[in-house]
């Protein structure tokens, strides 16, 4: 049974003009996002996560290509895009100096909300997100966490079937982190399809159904957090010899399990499909060669790897 | 309708915000009542001077200087924008249904609130110090130091989202509120000017405005000014306005 898809897109760019020369933001993204799926754009700086997300959000027009959120499309239907979508920039979108309660009042009206139903729908939020105690003071002086929380609330006021959320846990700590992730778990459970954009590997692996990994504005590798893992060169055994280290590296290069076997700072790499099933295989053959390795770590692949992989750069080095 | 409701949800907004932090509030009221107190009495003696208009130096001057402070306190509202926009507020509202006008009404028409507050407060201080007020005149002057506001604050809140941050928009608008208020007469009567000066300030639709107020002041009620005043101002304001509403609607930078 094909899931539906809530946002599909089609070779999309956008064009920024610039002194220096045009500069290409977006350069041909096509993307499809399960309805129900939490959907992460993992990327570095400047790689067009935010521009991708603002033209989903119907804030910029695309220069070429399609998109279609929640069955319309952004640039031929925007107003009809944006009753179906909530959107939390990385600027938050409250203002200091109203109340949480206000903004997310105002906020249901301007969705059409009756002010008893706007009031009742604050509330609701409010006592979800553990912000009623806060509800009646500026958020400027909230904490950070709870100032996310609420911008998320607002987007989320409409009980919209799209959520966007730019970079929701930049600046936050660990704590607040967890917590958000938790919060934006619970959105999907009750139906909800989430698009944010991430720089944080831990975020994207740790929270997303589904994944893009966005690098100068193309798509560079797409699938669950475990199927981009598993399409890099497998798990990483590392292997610490004393002896004939070149020796060691012939030998197991030639066994079947073994992907890539190479020699880094004296220490032995292996790349295997499945290290837990090579350690006791690497060791019996080592030990039927009069070898005992003096230590050995199993490594899982991370998304730092599939980046590396398909692009030549670490995101964890990019991430400026 | 609307844009209606919309622009009345935003007033409201607008209002409540702007008395939570009533600081431009106070100090825009500030900026009048010392050009009343340290500069009004200078000009008791120039009144007697051929080329002042009629109706006595406080009748000349007051309604200048309405309009002076429509000028300025509409002219800055950029500024509380400036902050909303680097919240992600705009944004956010640009994400919702609603009217793109009343983004750009609802903020004006609170600075429009405010400005008539401080020329009430205005006209009544003057008054002890011999200003002549007359029902009709008064209400009709009022009207338009509203279209000043009208006139201002949609530009001001264009620039802002134009230019994005404050240090841009600081000099930006001094350099237009400036020739506007020199070439107006509020400070003096444009009467007192060489020829060449007051045929450039005849381009100045301010000049028109503070000129339909001395009228109105002084009961000249026939007097073709007034229309003139009156038309010009209501002509910029739609334009104004059209304006602002457009640049709510587009990217924001």
């Amino acid at each position: 049974m094909a899931t539906e898809r809530i946002i599909e897109t089609r070779d999309l760019r956008r064009t920024f003009k610039a002194k220096a020369g045009d500069v290409e933001a977006v350069a041909g993204v096509t993307l499809g996002v399960a309805a129900g799926d939490i959907f992460g754009f993992l990327g570095p700086n400047g790689a067009g996560k935010t521009t991708t997300l603002r033209i989903l959000a119907t804030l910029l027009p695309p220069t070429s290509g399609q998109a279609t959120v929640a069955g319309f499309d952004v640039a031929r239907r925007p107003d009809q895009v944006r009753r179906q979508i909530g959107y939390v920039a990385q600027s938050g979108g409250s203002f200091g100096g109203a109340t949480g309660r206000e903004e997310l009042v105002i906020q249901g009206r301007l969705f059409d909300m009756r002010k008893g139903d706007a009031q009742r729908r604050a509330q609701e939020i409010l006592d979800a997100l553990e912000l009623a105690d806060a509800a009646d003071r500026p958020c400027a002086t909230y904490s950070g966490g709870m100032r996310r929380r609420l911008n998320i609330g607002i987007g989320m006021v409409h009980r919209p079937a799209v959520l966007f959320l730019d970079e929701p846990t930049t600046g936050l700590d660990p704590q607040a982190r967890a917590r958000l992730w938790e919060e934006i778990r619970r959105l999907r459970e009750s139906g909800t399809s989430v698009f944010l954009t991430t720089h944080y590997l831990e975020e994207a692996d740790a929270l997303c159904d589904q994944l893009a990994i966005i690098d100068h504005g193309r798509i560079v590798a797409e699938g669950s957090p475990n199927e981009l893992k598993r399409q890099v060169a497998g798990d990483v055994l590392t292997i610490g010899v004393t002896g004939d280290t070149d020796r060691v590296v012939l030998l197991l290069r030639d066994q079947p399990y073994v992907r890539e076997a190479s020699l880094q700072d004296g220490l032995v790499r292996l790349y295997v499909d499945r290290g837990e099933e090579a350690v006791p295989h690497v060791l019996r053959l080592l030990d039927g060669h009069g070898m005992a390795p003096q230590t050995m770590s199993l490594h899982r692949p991370s998304l730092d790897d599939v980046f590396l992989k398909q692009t030549g750069r670490s995101l964890r080095e990019s991430a400026a | 309708m609307r844009t209606l409701r919309d622009t009345w949800l935003i007033f409201q907004r607008s209002v409540t915000l702007t008395l939570r932090n009533p600081v431009w509030l106070i100090m825009g009221l500030l900026q009048p009542i010392l050009y009343l107190l340290l500069f009004g009495p200078l000009l008791k003696n120039i009144a007697s001077m051929p080329g002042f208009p009629p109706g006595g130096a406080f009748n000349v001057f007051v309604p200048g200087i309405l309009v002076m402070t429509a000028l300025f306190s509409s002219a800055f509202v950029g500024f509380g924008l400036c902050e909303e926009l680097r919240g992600g507020v705009v944004e956010r509202m640009r994400v919702t249904p609603m009217s793109r006008v009343a983004m750009l009404l609802g903020r004006s028409l609170r600075d429009v609130a405010l400005l008539l507050c401080q020329a009430i407060v205005l006209v009544v201080l003057a008054i002890p110090f011999g200003l002549e007020i007359n029902g009709l005149g008064l209400l009709v002057a009022f009207a338009l130091l509203a279209l000043v506001g009208l006139v201002m604050s949609p530009l001001s809140y264009t620039l802002a989202l134009i230019l994005g941050s404050e240090d841009a928009l600081a000099p930006t608008i001094n350099a237009i509120t400036l020739p506007l208020l020199l070439l107006s007469g509020v400070m003096l009567p444009m009467s007192l000017a060489p020829s060449w000066l007051q045929t450039v300030a005849t381009f100045n639709p301010l000049y028109h405005a503070v000129v339909a107020s001395r009228d109105l002041f002084n009961g000249a009620f026939g007097d073709r000014d007034i229309l003139v005043g009156v038309v010009m101002m209501v002509v910029f304001a739609i334009a104004a306005v059209t304006v602002g509403a457009r640049s709510f609607s587009r990217a924001a930078a």
